[in-house]
């Protein structure tokens, strides 16, 4: 029970009036930026990550965390009032959302899906709170060579479970390790990789530029083709009956909503997969398990409780890998982690032991961002549904901004917003053709670990390679990715002995 | 669009021979005496991968295995997407010389005025008030000076203000 003490402890920092303010706004921010169609939690905390010097390093991390949060609350606004996922993580939101909208029972649908969010939010910080000590723990016995052949399982997890062109996901793994690794070599000290004789490309490619790039302006780019006019929201009214309803309705699901949070805490923890298809599972297996699945579709009212439940428990789960193994379980935790370590903190087993505060503090947060999200997301829907009538142009213009002067600040090189502005055209191109951009940025920002951690093993164990399979946890993990790296070959084989007969027929 | 696979794929290969290139400057083989791969070793075999899975996006796109989507651009899109991103480009390169308070207001103008076709007092409104925003958020609280080009003497009497 030692750890409900660390949690009292990090109560302590996490309700003090400024850690409380931060949690507001961050989580209105969220909530904004999570209900506008084309930006999802991973471009709020890209575009706002250079604005977080204004607070301390803990404060940041706060902020950051509600804008996460509140960007998982805030997809299930647009999915409900527009029929467009406000972020890709609220895409199954809609399959019942929008008819129920159209049934006029919006204010309905708005409620479930934020009470759904906020019982997935608080089952998957209670698993979050007790998972994240013993994790850390096994963590601590971790060398180099587990280091390495954890990022590697992270890496294969993508070409395994990903889902996308697996020639195109390993293209974009390695292109963010080779990117990461211009500047000075980590073990020489030699200058390597600089294009053109730069020097901007002396202190590397920082994540931030990459992330900014590709999920602020490739983003807005990206979204220009479809969001030239203003989208036709369905109005919503909430009244306290409906409330009361939805709260009556909602207390009947609680199978649903416990299977729901828990296994979209666990998807949420691997890095390929995520809010996405954890909402998507979570939906497929109520519509299974419910007494009556013909409904699903038309407005049933499970149809939006499962997907927001497990969306918004994914993204607990995703943090956890982050905290304690220093491997994010998402794209925005990526950016998240990247951010630490900008501020002088190394996510790992490390940081339990070193900064106590600092990580149970996080923990405590969470649990007030979620109140936090639940009782904005209820009493802002007003100002949502006029929000969401605002131009699209109006939003990308300022973003274009932002992107360009959040670049620019950290740094303060005009290097850097060449760079973003590049890494925006071509994230953009890339993603019209279909290349992930996921393992891009999580490469990125573990590719310096990747590197460290290899190169040590070898020097420390003579260059003898075979050190990672001889380390019985280093080997488990490489074992592990192996086996995703195959599982894709293995489905081909599959498909091929499976066609032959039929052929033959 | 399968045009534009293989023109994609294409220029990541040169991309991936182009850091092998650099990589190689620096040792990329087994260094026995320190035990482990040199300094350009890791890049250099990364860019390799990325070299033989570019080749193979391009040998598969040959072999007509994968269907592709009709177009991968229509012109309507093709044309407001370069034309946004050239307007991006200009407001960058005149950043440095006519300071960010000048060229960030007449990108939003721009944007807003002519791209958005949004009334006069809407774009009004975000011309001064981003950049009053920028100079608070940025200046005067994080202490970030943000570039001004030749403008530079026109702000000493704000930072006698503000500093």
């Amino acid at each position: 029970m030692e750890m409900l003490g660390y949690l009292a402890d990090g109560f302590a920092t996490s309700l003090s009036p400024i850690n409380l303010f931060i949690v507001l706004i961050g989580v209105t921010a969220g909530l904004f930026i999570g209900a506008m169609p084309g930006l999802g939690s991973v471009n709020g905390v890209a575009i706002v990550l250079p604005l977080t010097f204004i607070v301390p390093p803990s404060s940041a991390i706060i902020l950051l965390a509600a804008i996460y949060y509140g960007a998982m609350y805030g997809g299930a606004i647009s999915s409900i009032l527009l029929g467009i996922p406000g972020a890709s993580t609220a895409v199954a939101t809609t399959f019942d959302g929008r008819p129920m909208a159209q049934q006029g029972k919006a204010g309905l649908a708005l409620i479930a899906a934020a009470c759904a969010s906020f019982v997935g939010g608080t089952i998957s910080v209670v698993l979050f709170t007790f998972l994240a000590t013993p994790l850390a723990d096994v963590a601590l016995a971790f060398g180099p060579a587990e280091e390495f052949a954890l990022v590697l399982l992270a890496f294969t997890t993508f070409v395994g479970l990903g889902g996308d062109d697996i020639l195109k996901t390993i293209m974009m793994i390695c292109l963010g390790l080779a990117l990461s690794t211009v500047g000075l070599d980590l073990i020489s000290g030699q200058p390597r990789l600089i294009f053109f004789d730069q020097p901007g490309f002396f202190s590397g490619i920082s994540f931030l530029v990459l992330a900014i790039g590709v999920y602020g302006i490739g983003e807005i780019l990206y979204t220009i083709e479809t969001q030239k006019t203003a989208p036709q929201v369905t109005p919503a009214k909430v009244t306290f009956s409906e409330l009361w309803m939805g709260i009556k309705l909602l207390n009947k699901m609680w199978k649903t909503m416990t299977l729901g949070s828990t296994m979209g805490f666990f998807v949420g923890m691997l890095p390929a997969a995520g809010a996405t298809p954890a909402a998507l599972m979570s939906y497929g297996i109520a519509k299974l398990t419910s007494k009556t699945p013909e409904r699903f579709g038309k407005g049933a009212i499970e149809g939006v409780v499962a997907p927001e439940t497990a969306n918004n428990a994914a993204s607990t789960g995703s943090l956890l890998p982050m905290l304690t193994l220093g491997i994010p379980g998402s794209p925005t935790t990526a950016l998240l982690l990247g951010g630490m370590v900008m501020w002088g903190l190394v996510p790992g087993p490390m940081l339990f032991i070193e900064q106590p505060d600092f990580v149970w503090g996080l923990i405590s947060s969470l649990y007030t961002a979620n109140l936090a999200a639940v009782l904005v997301n209820l009493a802002l829907i007003p100002v949502f549904v006029w929000a969401l009538r605002m131009p699209f142009t109006v939003l990308c213009s300022v973003v274009f901004v932002l992107c360009l002067v959040g670049g620019y600040a950290p740094s303060q090189k005009m290097h850097d917003v060449w760079l973003i502005v590049g890494f925006g055209v071509a994230g953009y191109l890339l993603r019209k053709a279909d290349y992930p951009m996921a393992p891009l940025v999580l490469a990125l920002v573990l590719g310096p670990l990747m590197e460290k951690s290899f190169r040590q093993t070898l020097i420390a164990e003579q260059g003898n390679i075979l050190a990672f399979v001889e380390r019985p946890l280093s080997g488990t993990f490489i074992a592990i990715s192996v086996v995703f790296f195959l599982l894709p070959l293995l489905k081909h084989l599959k498909s091929l002995l499976g066609r032959t007969p039929n052929r033959v027929r | 669009m399968l045009t534009a696979d293989r023109i994609i794929a294409l220029s990541l290969m040169a991309l991936s021979a182009y850091f092998m290139w650099h990589a190689a400057e620096l040792p990329i083989g087994w260094n026995g005496m320190t035990g482990g791969p040199g300094g350009g070793a890791f890049p250099f075999w990364l860019s390799a991968i990325m070299f033989l899975t570019a080749a193979a996006i391009i040998v598969r796109s040959y072999r007509g295995k994968i269907e592709y989507d009709s177009n991968f651009f229509d012109t309507d899109t093709i044309r407001s997407v370069m034309l946004v991103v050239v307007v991006l480009t200009i407001t960058v390169a005149l950043i440095p010389i006519a300071g960010a308070y000048i060229a960030l207001p007449l990108f939003l103008f721009w944007y807003l005025k002519v791209f958005g076709k949004h009334g006069w007092f809407l774009t009004a409104c975000l011309c001064v008030a981003t950049p009053v925003f920028l100079f608070f958020f940025f200046e005067v609280t994080l202490k970030i000076l943000l570039p001004k080009g030749f403008t530079e003497p026109y702000f000493f009497p704000l930072y006698a203000r503000f500093f």
